[in-house]
Formats: C-alpha cells, sequence, structure tokens
C-alpha cells in the first residue's frame, strides 16, 4: 500500500514531467505546440489564483484583471522604453503584485460573496479602462508591435516559433511549483489554511489575518502579472478581449475543477479545460455546448474536484448548512 | 438641455431598465435566501426569456397583423415567456443544482458556467449569432413633460414591474409558502427543524426568480428593440450587483438595488460617457459595500465562535 502511494505521488508527476518536456521534440506540429503553450499559460494563471482561491479561501471573480495588468505592463514599457522582456517580466511581476494587494484592501473589510463581488466589479472596471483609455491602451484594438523575447547569449530570437515560449513557460511553471510548495508549508502558507478554515479562529490564534489576506493576493498577482507578460511577450499584439470575464470565470473552473488548494488537481484542472475545446473542435459548432455539458458532467460526478482534498469538503459541507 | 434636464430625463431611463434589473436581481436574492447559492446561470435564463418571446411572436405573427392588434397579444407573450423560463429553471435546479447540495461551495458555481455555456449555445444554434429585431408589441408614443420625454412604453415596463413586485410582495408576506420562506432566509437550520421542506421550497424559488426574470426578458426586448444571445451576461452581472447592493437574500433590497443600480448607470451615461456608465455602477457598489459591508439593507452578520 505505502510502495503504491509512492509511485503515485513520485513517479506518475515525474513520468508526466518528461512527457511534457519532450513533447516538442516528438510533436513538430507548431499548431500543437502553440495549444500547448496557451494552455501553459493558463496553468501558470490557475496555480496564481489557488493561492487565492484554494489556500487563502477568498472568492477572487476578476482574475483576469490581474492578468490584464500583467501583459499591458511589458506591452507599455516595452513600446514606451524598450525595456526588454527579462526586465520586463520583473515589473509585470511587480505591477501584479501591486495591483493585487491594492484589491486586497476591500477584503479586510469584507467578506465571502460581498468580496467576491468587489473583485468582480474591479475586474470589470479594469476592462472597461483598457477600452475606454484610447490615449494609453489603445482602446479596443490594443497594443500592437510589442518586442518577442530574445536572448543575447547565445544570440536567439524567440519570435513566432512556439517551442521556445514552451520552455519558457514550462520553465516558469516548474519554478513556481518549487516556490508554491515550499510557501505552502511555510508559516505564511499554514496561515492561508487558517484563514481559510475560520477567519475567526485566525486572529483569536495570534494570527495577522490582514498580512495573510494582502500576501494573499500579492502571490497571487505576482504570478499573474508573469503570466500576462509571457502572454504579451508570445503574442506581440493584445487587446482588451483577451481579458474578459470570461477568462475569469474559465481560471476559477480550472481550479475549481482540479481540486481547490491541490497544485497538481489545478494544474490538472487547467490542462484539461484548455485542451478540451481543442479535442471538441471536430464538433464544430456543437463544440461549446458540449464544452458546458462536460463541466456539469464532470462536477456532478466529483464536487470536490478531481484531486481535491478531503478537508475541504469537509469544510465546505458545514457552512452550507449553518449560517 | 441644461444640466438638470439631463438630470431628470436620466432618472426616467434610469428607473426604466432599473425596473427590469430589479426583476432580475429578485431571482438571485430569492434564491440565494433559501439556497444560500449564487445562480450564475440566472443571467441566461433571463436572455433564453427574451427570445421565447420572439419565438411566440413569430408562432402568433401568422395570426394577426398590425401592431395596433399586436398590444393584445402581449400579455399572452408574457406568459408564454415566464411559463418557459420557470421551466427551465425548476431543470437546472434538479439537475446542475440539487445534486450539489452537499457539495463544496464552489462546485454549484462550475454547474452554472456549464448552464451559461448550455444556454447561449443553444440560442445561438436556434437563432444564430446576430443581433435579433424584437417586434415592436405596441404603437410607442411620447410624451413631454416640460423638456423631458416620457414614452408610453416606458409606463408600461413601469407598470407590469411594479406589479409583479407587489404580487411577489403579497405572496411573501402572506402565503405559507412565502413564511417558509422568510424562515429559511432568517435560519435555514431552525426553520428544517421546523418541518419545512427545503427542497421544494428551493425549487419554488427557482421558479418564481426564472419567471420574473423571463418577464424581464421580454421587458428587455421590448425596450431596446433588439437582442442577442449574448445580453444575459451584462444585464445578469448587472442585476446581481444590484442584489448585493441591496443586501443578498433582502427581497425589497434588490428592488432599490436595482433600481439604483439603473439609475446610476443612466445618470453616468448622460453626464459622463455611456461607455464608462458600467464603470460608474460598479464604482458606486464597491463604495457602499466598503462601507456597508452588507449591503444597504442586509442585516449584519453577528459573527459567533
Amino acid at each position: 500500500m505505502k510502495f503504491k502511494q509512492a509511485v503515485l505521488n513520485k513517479l506518475v508527476p515525474f513520468l508526466f514531467t518528461v512527457v511534457i518536456f519532450i513533447f516538442p521534440l516528438v510533436d513538430r506540429n507548431p499548431y500543437h505546440i502553440d495549444v500547448m503553450v496557451s494552455a501553459g499559460i493558463f496553468v501558470l494563471l490557475a496555480l496564481g489564483l489557488n493561492v487565492i482561491v484554494g489556500n487563502a479561501g477568498i472568492l477572487n471573480l476578476g482574475y483576469a484583471a490581474f492578468f490584464a495588468v500583467g501583459a499591458y505592463t511589458y506591452a507599455l514599457v516595452n513600446l514606451h522604453w524598450h525595456i526588454p522582456f527579462w526586465i520586463g517580466l520583473w515589473i509585470s511581476a511587480l505591477t501584479g503584485t501591486i495591483f493585487g494587494m491594492l484589491l486586497a484592501f476591500p477584503a479586510l473589510r469584507l467578506g465571502g460573496d460581498y468580496l467576491a463581488i468587489v473583485t468582480l466589479g474591479a475586474g470589470e472596471i479594469v476592462r472597461i479602462a483598457l477600452n475606454n483609455l484610447d490615449t494609453i491602451t489603445g482602446g479596443p484594438n490594443g497594443l500592437l508591435g510589442i518586442d518577442h523575447p530574445s536572448l543575447l547569449i547565445p544570440k536567439y530570437q524567440f519570435g513566432v516559433k512556439s517551442e521556445p515560449y514552451y520552455f519558457l513557460v514550462l520553465f516558469l511553471i516548474l519554478g513556481f511549483i518549487f516556490v508554491l510548495r515550499r510557501l505552502e508549508s511555510s508559516r505564511l502558507g499554514l496561515a492561508w489554511n487558517a484563514l481559510r478554515e475560520d477567519e475567526l479562529a485566525a486572529s483569536c490564534m495570534g494570527i495577522n489575518t490582514a498580512w495573510a489576506k494582502l500576501s494573499a493576493f500579492a502571490v497571487g498577482g505576482f504570478i499573474a502579472g508573469v503570466a500576462g507578460c509571457v502572454f504579451a511577450g508570445k503574442q506581440g499584439t493584445i487587446s482588451p478581449d483577451s481579458f474578459d470575464f470570461v477568462v475569469s470565470v474559465m481560471v476559477l473552473a480550472m481550479v475549481v475543477l482540479g481540486g481547490l488548494g491541490s497544485i497538481r488537481g489545478v494544474i490538472l484542472g487547467a490542462l484539461i479545460l484548455s485542451l478540451l475545446p481543442e479535442f471538441l473542435r471536430r464538433f464544430e459548432i456543437y463544440r461549446m455546448f458540449l464544452f458546458g455539458l462536460a463541466m456539469i458532467l464532470m462536477m456532478l460526478f466529483r464536487p470536490q474536484g478531481i484531486l481535491g482534498e478531503v478537508h475541504h469538503r469537509e469544510e465546505f459541507k458545514k457552512r452550507n448548512k449553518s449560517r | 438641455m441644461s444640466a438638470g434636464d439631463i438630470f431628470f430625463q436620466q432618472l426616467i431611463n434610469g428607473l426604466t431598465i432599473g425596473m427590469i434589473y430589479a426583476l432580475i436581481a429578485l431571482g438571485y436574492t430569492m434564491v440565494y435566501g433559501v439556497a444560500r447559492l449564487i445562480n450564475f446561470a440566472h443571467g441566461e435564463v433571463f436572455m433564453v426569456g427574451a427570445y421565447l418571446g420572439l419565438l411566440f411572436f413569430l408562432f402568433a405573427s401568422d395570426l394577426i397583423s398590425g401592431a395596433g392588434k399586436l398590444f393584445f397579444f402581449v400579455p399572452i407573450v408574457f406568459i408564454f415567456a415566464m411559463l418557459g423560463t420557470s421551466a427551465i429553471g425548476f431543470i437546472i435546479e434538479r439537475f446542475a443544482y440539487r445534486p450539489l447540495r452537499e457539495a463544496p461551495r464552489l462546485a454549484p458555481l462550475i454547474t452554472a458556467i456549464g448552464i451559461s455555456f448550455l444556454l447561449q449555445n443553444l440560442i445561438m444554434f436556434i437563432f444564430g449569432p446576430t443581433d435579433k429585431h424584437f417586434p415592436h408589441l405596441m404603437v410607442v408614443r411620447k410624451f413631454s413633460l416640460g423638456t423631458v420625454t416620457l414614452t408610453n412604453l416606458q409606463i408600461f415596463i413601469a407598470l407590469v414591474a411594479v406589479i409583479l413586485m407587489v404580487v411577489l410582495h403579497i405572496f411573501i408576506r402572506n402565503t405559507r409558502t412565502g413564511k417558509a420562506m422568510r424562515a429559511l432566509a432568517d435560519d435555514l437550520q431552525a426553520a428544517r427543524l421546523m418541518g419545512i421542506n427545503v427542497d421544494r421550497l428551493i425549487s419554488i424559488a427557482f421558479i418564481i426568480g426564472s419567471a420574473l426574470a423571463g418577464a424581464g426578458g421580454v421587458m428587455f426586448g421590448m425596450y431596446y428593440g433588439t437582442i442577442n444571445f449574448h445580453d444575459g451576461y451584462l444585464a445578469g452581472l448587472k442585476a446581481f450587483t444590484a442584489a448585493v447592493l441591496g443586501g443578498i437574500g433582502n427581497i425589497p433590497g434588490a428592488m432599490i438595488g436595482g433600481l439604483l443600480i439603473g439609475i446610476l448607470e443612466a445618470l453616468g451615461a448622460g453626464y459622463w460617457s455611456s461607455e464608462w456608465k458600467n464603470v460608474f455602477a460598479f464604482f458606486v457598489l464597491i463604495l457602499i459595500l466598503l462601507f456597508r459591508p452588507s449591503g444597504l439593507l442586509g442585516s449584519r452578520i453577528v459573527k459567533k465562535v
């Protein structure tokens, strides 16, 4: 039994990583790799949102705005000051973090569904602002001519190829998994869990809940900022359409479907939901219809998410009944 | 127009659209009151209501001719759309929410998103992705009150909405079912112990809420003249905002919240620009929530250890 557990916990993720690494070397279809890159960006977003929703237990319905802040930051600093991608990555991460912390301030006073609607409202405000601040953001047309990343030594242009972005996103994901796993078992990660389970009890135990909330939003904002920068660098053009409410909802769906608070589950959820429409492509106009149906069925059969942890189920079960 | 005229004109326009938001918001708030659940598919139910109105007209247009006579069909259009949406609401609850009653709190959110995709795409298959012209069910007449104008359509919408809300109010206040609903909203556990059939009441809340959204959909079509399968999303979002603004779970709160959101966005559009009107509504919402964290009429939840 113990052996079986070890196999499941170590071997399966390891083999999965190996397969992901050799995938672009085996399948040379650029379209497939491109799809995997977008899926990878969604994995990044899902990992970031999981910190806020899964670990700290704060429902965030405006995560696309965090993503947008990262993407527009790199686009603007690149277009105005020709700042290269690798520095832009850090600036995007920084603005993402700051935006996250700003949005966390209402979180200090509000809770539950009211907080969710504030994040939703903030997301809509950002999207509308991007659409209408024509002189800065280019309005609905967005920004064009953003530099793709390039390496100095060895001299290499990322350009419009897919493979370099594939490995860039892959390394970022692995890096964030490493950091997030450490964070989860750190003092801060435990504070997040305490916050999620019972805010009042957590504060009674001496946990600074304000700081826990702020830091969860900050980490979520950091990751979304990075993801946004990669997205802008890969696309070369961005427009507000890429950051509407549907994106927030899809990322949330990935987190919930995969299993709140489980890094592996969240990655799996993000991959399933971003690749499923591609597999359904042959059904053409019925695609989104089937996609909706699949979401319902998956949730009915596994309400706690594919790899969801049991304690989440217990916790939410009680909350539903009482109050 | 002077600034004062703009104010009164936008107040009238805002009240009209606010009536529609209020009707949708009632569905959100009633469901939340009995099931502690945000029905994110509710905006799509509203949109389907508008299309059901259109569908009925397409069938009925062979029987009748002339816009004047059409007016007699208005009540039937409303009843048809309301019956249709309440059936949809019942089915959604039965198959997408009831099995998840004991599941994690966010699980029904995902099925709601799935239902939204289903309904949007269903309407898109049947009616196509382009804007659909919604027939003029009545001859629109304008009345001038000084410098502001008011149409008979606006009066009609306000009148029907008020009648529906009064009927709902009487139902909630005076019937046994209404009383049970209030009991559930007050204290779920105690109400259950008193022998209230929770499942049945949740179904009823979905049916009534969806019927109101269906009526709102027909009004929306009549008011704007065109409908699109995407319309449910933004209207649903604003109505949800309205429900939270008034204090979610609170029925008079949803009515006031809907009217407020309608007026706010109309004033924002009048004084500022129509592109920014949604920002205005959301901005005010965030401000109000910061100072009154449980909405305008929401009861303060005292946390107990």
